[in-house]
Order: C-alpha cells, then sequence, then structure tokens
C-alpha cells in the first residue's frame, strides 16, 4: 500500500541528485507533518541505488525508484509516460518538482497529460487547513507576490525555485524503496542526447557570504560598476546583482540574485541603484539588515529595507568607502 | 519547411504601473496599455525567418488574443512572417497556461503539415513558461525548451543546442517538434518602412471556437484550473528607516553605524 500523499521529484543526472529535489523533500515534510500526510520522492533514471539511499537518509517515507536503461538520459516524452503512470495509480494529493531545465519541462507536460494546474516558479508553498496547495509566485514583472491554487484537480502541481528551501537535515533513513516495474519502448525515447557540456561550477560564495553588495541597473555603466566592487572589497563582501548588470556584462550570470539567480543569506545587504522590484527582493529576504542606496524616492526598496538613503550612489559610495577605510585605519 | 511561431501580445513594461487587478475575478485589468510582441517571441521569429532563408517553406504566425492585437500581427508581418492567425473569442478569456495550449494544439491541428513550431522560452507577463512544453503534449510530439540553437541536418533531423543548469547539451530530434528559445539565439532584425508597408498587403485570419473542435469545458476560465487566491503585500516587517542629509552626511552615518556593527 503506497501511503505518501506528496510526491517530489528527485531530479538527477548520471547519479547526481539536484538539490532542489531534496530541499523540497524537506519542505514536504515539514508541509505533511500537520496534515498527517506521508512524504515519497520520486526517482528515475538509471542505476540510482547511490542516489535512492540519499533520499531515504533526508528522511523521505517511500522512494519510488523507476530504473530502467532507457531512462538513462532525460527525456520528456519517456520520463513523463512513467510518471504520468504512476500517478494515474496512485492519486497522490500533491506533486512537486524544481523549477529547473528538465523539472519545468516535465511538469509542464505532465501537467498537460494529467490535465492539472501548476504553479510555476514557485517561493514559497502553504498547505491549507483544507489541504490545498497554495503556491506565491511572482508576477506582473515581479512588482507583485500572488497566491495560487488548483482547487479542483488533483494532483495540485508546482516548480519551485532552487534555493528557497533550505536543505533538510541527514539522519537515519526509516522509510522504504518501492522499486517500479518500467514499460518503455526505444519509440518512447523521441529524442537522442548527442553531448552534455557542463561547467564546473564555481562557488563565488555569494549564498555562504556574511556581506553582500548588490548593483541594479540605476549603476548605468561598467566603470561605475567598479564603486559597488570597491563598497565590497572594503567591507569584505561578495559582490552580486539584478538581472540588468548581467545583461550588460557589468556582472557574470552566476552572480545574479533572485528569482531566476540565487538566493542568500547575508548579515548585511546593500543594495545601490536597485529599484526593489519581487524578483530581486525574493532573493534577499534572509538577510538580516537591508540598507538600500537609490536615488528615486519612490522607488519600492525603500519600503522593503531597514535602511535607506536617498542620493546619487556616485556621490556616497566613494565617500563610505573613505569613510569605513578610515575606520579600518 | 513549415514553420507556426507562437506570438503573445503583452503590456508593454513601460506602462506596467498602470496594471490593475480586478477585484472579483483577479485578472489582470490591462484596457488602454499598449501591447508588445512578446520580446523572446521576437527571436522565435526571427529564428523562423533564418530558416526559412535557408531551407525555403513558409513561416505562419498564431495567436491567441482579443481583436485589439493585431496591430502587434502586423508587426510580425512586417518582419517577414508569410502570414499571421489570430485565435480570437470571448469564450477562451480567462484561459490559463493550460487551456490556452489546448486551443493552440486544437488550432495547430488543423494545419495540413508543420515541422516545426517555435516558440519563446518565457512571457514577460505571466512567465509561467509551461505552454511550449503543454502545446507539445497535446500534439503527442516531441519538445525542447532553453534552446540557443538550431541545426539543419541532411537527414532531415535537426540538432538543437539547450542550456541545462551550469551548461547545455546537444539533443538530435526529428519533425516535428516543439522548440522554445531563449535570449542568446538572436538578435531580431529592425523592420523598415518598406516592410511595414509590404505587410500591409499580407493575410490575417481570424478563427474564433466556431472554427476549431474544441471541448468546452476546457477552455477559458472555466478549463482552467489554476486560480488566484490573493496578492500578497510585501510584508512590512523591515525598519524603513529613511537617512536624512546630503551625501557626505548620509555616507558618514552609515560608515558609523556600520563601524558600530563591527563591520569596519
Amino acid at each position: 500500500m503506497v501511503q505518501s500523499k506528496i510526491w517530489v521529484f528527485a531530479e538527477q543526472r548520471n547519479g547526481q541528485l539536484a538539490e532542489v529535489g531534496i530541499e523540497l523533500l524537506g519542505k514536504a515534510l515539514e508541509l505533511a507533518r500537520p496534515a498527517g500526510w506521508k512524504v515519497a520522492s520520486v526517482l528515475a533514471g538509471q542505476s540510482l541505488s547511490g542516489p535512492c539511499e540519499r533520499l531515504l537518509s533526508f528522511g523521505a517515507d517511500e522512494v519510488f525508484v523507476a530504473d530502467h536503461p532507457l531512462l538513462c538520459s532525460y527525456c520528456s516524452q519517456s520520463y513523463a509516460k512513467v510518471l504520468d503512470n504512476l500517478i494515474r495509480e496512485h492519486h497522490p494529493e500533491v506533486f512537486l518538482l524544481g523549477a529547473t531545465a528538465m523539472g519545468s519541462d516535465l511538469g509542464a507536460r505532465l501537467a498537460a497529460r494529467l490535465r492539472t494546474g501548476l504553479s510555476a516558479h514557485c517561493i514559497d508553498l502553504e498547505l491549507s487547513a483544507e489541504k490545498k496547495l497554495l503556491s506565491v509566485v511572482p508576477g506582473w514583472g515581479g512588482n507583485v507576490l500572488a497566491r495560487i491554487y488548483s482547487p479542483f484537480t488533483k494532483p495540485q502541481m508546482a516548480t519551485v525555485m532552487p534555493g528557497v528551501f533550505d536543505m533538510p537535515r541527514e539522519g537515519n533513513g526509516r522509510g522504504r524503496v518501492i522499486p517500479l516495474d518500467v514499460h518503455l519502448t526505444p519509440a518512447d525515447v523521441t529524442y537522442q542526447v548527442l553531448e552534455i557540456n557542463r561547467r564546473a561550477v564555481k562557488e563565488n560564495g555569494l549564498e555562504k557570504a556574511e556581506v553582500v553588495i548588490a548593483g541594479g541597473a540605476g549603476i548605468g555603466s561598467k566603470v561605475d560598476w567598479q564603486l559597488v566592487e570597491g563598497l565590497s572589497s572594503a567591507l569584505k563582501g561578495a559582490v552580486g546583482g539584478t538581472r540588468p548588470p548581467v545583461d550588460e556584462n557589468w556582472a557574470k550570470e552566476d552572480q545574479m540574485i533572485g528569482q531566476s539567480g540565487r538566493t542568500i543569506h547575508p548579515k548585511l545587504y546593500i543594495g545601490v541603484g536597485i529599484s526593489g522590484q519581487m524578483h530581486h527582493m525574493v532573493g534577499i529576504k534572509g538577510a538580516d539588515l537591508i540598507v538600500a542606496i537609490n536615488q528615486d524616492p519612490q522607488a519600492p526598496i525603500f519600503e522593503l529595507c531597514d535602511l535607506g538613503l536617498v542620493g546619487d550612489f556616485k556621490e556616497i559610495l566613494p565617500l563610505l568607502i573613505r569613510a569605513i577605510q578610515d575606520y579600518k585605519a | 519547411m513549415q514553420i507556426l511561431v507562437c506570438l503573445k501580445p503583452v503590456p508593454d513594461p513601460k506602462h506596467w504601473s498602470r496594471l490593475g487587478l480586478d477585484p472579483k475575478t483577479k485578472t489582470l485589468i490591462r484596457d488602454g496599455i499598449p501591447n508588445i510582441i512578446n520580446p523572446l517571441d521576437k527571436k522565435a521569429l526571427e529564428a523562423a525567418l533564418q530558416l526559412r532563408e535557408k531551407e525555403g517553406g513558409e513561416v505562419i504566425t498564431l495567436s491567441m488574443a482579443p481583436p485589439s492585437a493585431l496591430s502587434v500581427l502586423r508587426e510580425g508581418l512586417a518582419m517577414g512572417a508569410d502570414r499571421s492567425i489570430l485565435l480570437s473569442d470571448a469564450a477562451f478569456a480567462g484561459s490559463d497556461a493550460l487551456a490556452t495550449s489546448y486551443i493552440m494544439a486544437t488550432a495547430i491541428k488543423k494545419m495540413a503539415h508543420y515541422d516545426l513550431i517555435l516558440c519563446g522560452d518565457q512571457t514577460l507577463d505571466g512567465g509561467t513558461s509551461l505552454v511550449s512544453a503543454q502545446i507539445a503534449e497535446f500534439l503527442g510530439i516531441p519538445n525542447l525548451m532553453h534552446v540557443s540553437a538550431i541545426e539543419t541536418q541532411g537527414s532531415g533531423a535537426f540538432h538543437i543546442r539547450s542550456q541545462i543548469e551550469h551548461g547545455s547539451m546537444v539533443v538530435e530530434v526529428m519533425p516535428p517538434v516543439v522548440l522554445s528559445v531563449v535570449k542568446e539565439i538572436n538578435e531580431p532584425r529592425y523592420i523598415t518602412l518598406m516592410d511595414i508597408l509590404k505587410a500591409e498587403k499580407k493575410e490575417i485570419e481570424i478563427w474564433s471556437s466556431r472554427d476549431l473542435s474544441l471541448d468546452e469545458p476546457w477552455v477559458g476560465l472555466k478549463g482552467s484550473p489554476s486560480q488566484m487566491v490573493d496578492l500578497l503585500i510585501p510584508e512590512g516587517k523591515r525598519k524603513m528607516e529613511i537617512l536624512k542629509g546630503d551625501p557626505p552626511e548620509m555616507a558618514g552615518t552609515l560608515a558609523d553605524r556600520l563601524h558600530r556593527l563591527g563591520y569596519c
């Protein structure tokens, strides 16, 4: 008898579990407890004993394992077929995936196959007293947050941004493994992966930094971006940014903070030339102290910060850097 | 090569401060706000035009929107699309991603032949990124998201480069296939006055629900499982203290506070 009501897709490539699948397992266990529900992780691929052990150690009550040579590389149609069959057999209430390349694609296809609603790119999840999944998503350019639900269809599906939930603690797993019979033919695999190129992930310290200085569109040029970096080195912090500095090549893609970038938890965050759109602000909500420097007194960030400086950063930052250096000297 | 490009008219971000929310239906009020072609959809169209230049064939744009979107479709024709189809019906109003994908896929099934369906990876407004994969699912054909390059092969197959976390993969797939493209794929061409004049002669067909064999419960607000519960006002948990003074005073005060907190 399958008991779990919340299922989490445990994304993996070559036996390497994506962290978001584990973060979601942790969140699912937290949501399930008051409802008296159990939580399953769902693994698909080939040679999965390692990932399976890990999921048990992170507290999964059940782990479904679809292990088959034809699932070796991800393909949306073959994966969707296996998961669709499994969901139709056991009727989970909630099905969660990471909002990754794989999870977004698979989730969309599965939701269409199951004719159910999916909330995409969520940054928070709640389970109501009526056991409805409420998903928090930034909308309309990130100016607002909305709560979305699908009250009449099952399973209630969501894809969740990586990094918004903490990794659960590892312990002694007591869950059970449920191996699945996989019925696939080569025709179910509708494309062939020819090559995969992945960069080594460079740790730029943003996630672990105690001080983060971030710049936004208001910085205006690569030359003035050096002021952001100067303030960061004066405070021994890490440098991050919003989308425009990355698009303008002032900053690197992996320095982006927010919904489609990193989620940070520094003690001190200073945002310079950042208006405060929700896409960015969701990535810094774990900061202890938020300082904002912006010319526009109407910028939304001034309502979302602890300390605001209304003025031209080109005047303020050099003075600030000098004053900090004076204290150190 | 027969290529369909899905174009979504979206409210121009320059006017987003004027967007409102209907408190009853919890849908967006966008009256009077000008539309533009969703920027990534424009790149999908550019990719289609480049493939047509190389392989020959036809490029058709497909949109689902109120009739007010016609001017936006003209822009697609001016860029070089051969013709345009607008799916427009009061019954479609309130459709979420799932219902939209179903309606679009049903319209595509009416076409005798297609090799490629191109979309933008994400729209500026809803931004759910669901529609391309869901159209593919309703058509029963493969799809790839986050596409940054499309190459045709002598065999008739496509080699598609698709972005994944920290890298990319190259996939071989046979047509028909749905692809959604990312910003790195190209820079859309500029349109000239001549292009605009030429587009005036091109055809825009309007299809209503009567032109499509749709199952009624699956379209519009009723056919949309996703609903908005409410909007969250960002919590005013922060102190929101605004420093006073000129730049030297503000910089001095901030440095002093950072010093007291042990940062310098």
